[in-house]
This record gives structure tokens, sequence and C-alpha cells, in this order.
């Protein structure tokens, strides 16, 4: 019988983490989910957040940063396609009008909303890594 | 000695020609290292994306993505030219804006419309002088690739997509065979054939949290995302290696020209030796005779 679970995180540009878990924890959309081997096939958007790894044959917690993605599990295998970059419709759009822009050339876009939308994802991004990070320490002391 | 001093300024200018290339060069080299390594690290998420997304193109019969439905009236084709941000690569630039150019000229002539989104300054400054319908662009992309750029100039294509303004969409780039070769292709990005994708491994079904027509949205966009990357990546490494050895090609000329000048000099200065040795022997056979 399978007491771990294999993990693959995976981001466009790079591959984060591979190896056997026990045990993972994961920042769905709806809230965060555990997830232990042999789990019934699942397909989530993930938010901003930490992602915690319980490896197997050992008891150390792998924590990994994610800045959004879709997270797939399948009874042995479980697939983070993790985003490296923060994503929301706000910020989409913006990204999108300032490739526009560049195409027209026009000397002067409209900053404050783009900034805007920066503002919330940076603010968003920082939420979750102090969260992240809060995790780690209360784990060390 | 006329023309000596001529020569050796030519020289001195053709060896620090030769110093700047071979710079370049060895750059490149250690540059071309890295850009393979990228490459290499967007394969695993490509191809995890496309199992997910062929379990799903199959999983959910009722919802059909857009970028899965062919579409029978084709008007308008959108094309995205990816190109290098700096020159001195050889033809690398060139061979890509040829074939899409003669594909648009070919579009064009069968009534289509052709909407253009460039990465790259080359292919920017190149399409806006042949007053090609530019959507978007990107430029000033650095030498290590991040989606978070892409994701800007790709959606608006992909909305265009999405509202029918474009019914096909291409991408051109140069594909890194080897270090000496690499290849410009053009290929169908959208609509996703069913064969590229792949048959899923079985027949079961996802929960999806909290639905799945967002979640298919999403995935179709990262997965459209992704592919594109890929092709940024394997342009850049592209780029790279074809810079290295255009400027090993130019270093070697470089070289050439400089022994060809060498000769000329050397044989210049002998000339006046030469010159000088048999007037001194004329002069003293006048005196003592």
């Amino acid at each position: 019988m399978a007491t771990t679970i294999k993990i693959d995180v995976v981001s466009a540009e790079e591959s984060i983490f591979s190896g056997e878990a026990t045990f993972i924890v994961a920042p769905a959309i709806m809230g965060e989910v555990g997830i232990y081997p042999r789990h019934t096939p699942m397909l989530t958007s993930i938010k901003p957040g930490a992602l915690r790894i319980t490896v197997a044959d050992s008891d150390e917690e792998q924590l990994i940063f994610v800045s959004g993605g879709i997270l797939e599990v399948q009874p042995g295998l479980v697939t983070v396609l993790a985003d490296t970059a923060i994503r929301g419709h706000d910020l989409d759009e913006a990204k999108a009008l300032e490739a526009k822009r560049i195409a027209e050339e026009t000397l002067k876009s409209n900053a404050s909303e783009v900034n805007y939308a920066l503002a919330q994802t940076e603010l968003a991004e920082a939420i979750a890594q102090l969260q992240a990070i809060s995790k780690l320490r209360k784990k060390v002391h | 000695m006329a023309g000596s001093k001529e020569i050796r300024t030519k020289i001195k200018s053709v060896e620090n020609t030769r110093k700047i290339t071979k710079a370049m060069e060895m750059v490149a080299a250690s540059k071309m290292r890295k850009a393979q390594d990228r490459m290499r690290a967007a394969r695993p998420y490509a191809e995890k994306i496309r199992n997910v997304a062929a379990h799903m193109s199959h999983a959910e019969p009722e919802y059909k993505h857009p970028f899965l439905i062919k579409r029978s009236d084709v008007k308008n084709v959108g094309v995205i030219v990816i190109t290098s941000d700096k020159g001195l690569c050889g033809g690398l630039n060139t061979n890509v804006l040829r074939i899409s150019v003669n594909q648009m000229q070919e579009w064009s002539k069968s009534n289509l419309g052709v909407k253009v989104c460039t990465i790259g300054n080359k292919g920017s400054s190149f399409m806006s002088r042949v007053n090609a319908d530019v959507k978007s662009s990107l430029v000033g992309l650095g030498d290590a690739p991040h989606i978070d750029k892409l994701i800007g100039p790709v959606k608006i294509m992909l909305d265009a997509y999405v509202a029918g303004e474009i019914d096909q969409l291409y991408i051109a780039y140069n594909r890194f065979i080897n270090t000496m070769k690499q290849e410009p292709i053009l290929e169908q990005l959208l609509p996703l054939s069913g064969e590229k994708l792949g048959a899923p491994q079985g027949q079961w079904d996802y929960i999806y949290e909290p639905d799945a027509q967002p979640i298919i949205d999403d995935l179709m966009v990262r997965y459209i995302e992704s592919l594109i990357y890929q092709a940024v990546a394997e342009n850049m490494a592209s780029e790279q290696s074809a810079r290295m050895v255009a400027m090993k090609a130019a270093s070697d000329n470089a070289k050439t020209v400089i022994n060809d000048l060498k000769l000329v000099y050397n044989k210049a200065r002998q000339a006046a030796i030469t010159k000088e040795i048999s007037e001194i022997v004329g002069g003293a056979a006048a005196v003592s005779g």
C-alpha cells in the first residue's frame, strides 16, 4: 500500500521541487487543502501562499512559496503548476494595456491605473510571503 | 616610406575590431550555455500542463474551450513574431522576419486580415517599417525571459482570438537545433489541434474546485503562454549561438585582413630599405669613382 505520494512543483521557468511526500498542504482558492496519499483526483486553482510538504523518510517539512497556479491531484501524484508571476484580472489587463501602449508608441500612459493594480498584487505577495515566514518561525521555535 | 603610416593605422583599427568581436564571441558563448539551460528547464512545465490539458479536454465534453474549436470560416489571422532585441547575430532575425513576411503576403493575397504581435526590438521596428497592423509588442526582454513580461502582449492576441477578431494564431521564431544550426519556423498555435494535446490515460474525472470552467480557462491560457515562453527561450538560445558563430567568423576574418595588411606593410618597408641602400651604394660609388 502506498504511504507516500509523489509531488512535482514546476513553474514555467524551472522545476522547483520533486520528491515523495507523506502529507501536503496547499493554499487552494477555496481554502487550504490537506492531501494524503491516495487522495481522489482533484483539480483546483491555488492562490499566493505557502505550500507545505512533509517529505517522506524524514520529519522535515518543506515550505515553498507559490504566487498562485493550478493544483492537480491524482491518487499517487500531485502536480503543482506554479505561476512565477502574481496573476490577477486587473494585473493581466494592465500588462496587456502596457503592451498595447508600446505598440502604439504613445508616450504617456494612464499610469495611475497600472500602478494601482501593481501595488495591489505586490501587497498580496508580501502578505503571503509574511505568512510563509511566520509559519517557518513557529516551526523553528 | 610612402603609405606605411596609413597601413599601420589600418592594422591598428582592424586589431581593435577584432578585440571587440572576440570579446563578444566569448560573452555569447557563456550566455548561450545559460540560455540553453533555461530552455531545458521550461520543458517539464509544458509537459505537465499538456498532460492535464489533454485529460481535461476529454473529461469535460460539455464545455469546449474556444481555443479547441476550429473555425470553418477564417477571415483574420494573428501572428506572434519573436526576434532578438539586439543585432550582430548573423541572419537570425532576417530569416524569421522573411518567413513571416512571405506568409503575411500570402495571407493578404487571399484577402485575410493580418494582425501582428512582436516580441523583441528587431521585429518591432521592422514590422512598423513595413506598416503591419501591430496590435501589441514587447521590447527589452533582457537575457532571461520572464513569463511575467509575456502575459500582456500575449493576452491581447488571446483576447482577440476569443472575441473573434482573429480566427487563427501563428507563432514565428527560431527553433534551436544545435549551436551551429537554428531553423526559422512558423507554427500554428490556435486553434489547438487535438493530436497535439494527445489522448488521456484512463477514464476518470476530477473533482473541480470551485468549478470546471474557470479552471479550464486558466489552464488553457497558461498552456498557450508556456508554449510561447518555450518559443522565446528557444529563440534566445538561438540568438546567443548565432551571435557566437557570427562573432567567431568576424574574428577569423579580421585575422585574415590583419595578416594581409602586415604582408603589404612589410613589403613596403622592405622596398624602402632596399631603395635607401641602393641610393647609398650609388652615392658612394659616385664619390669614390
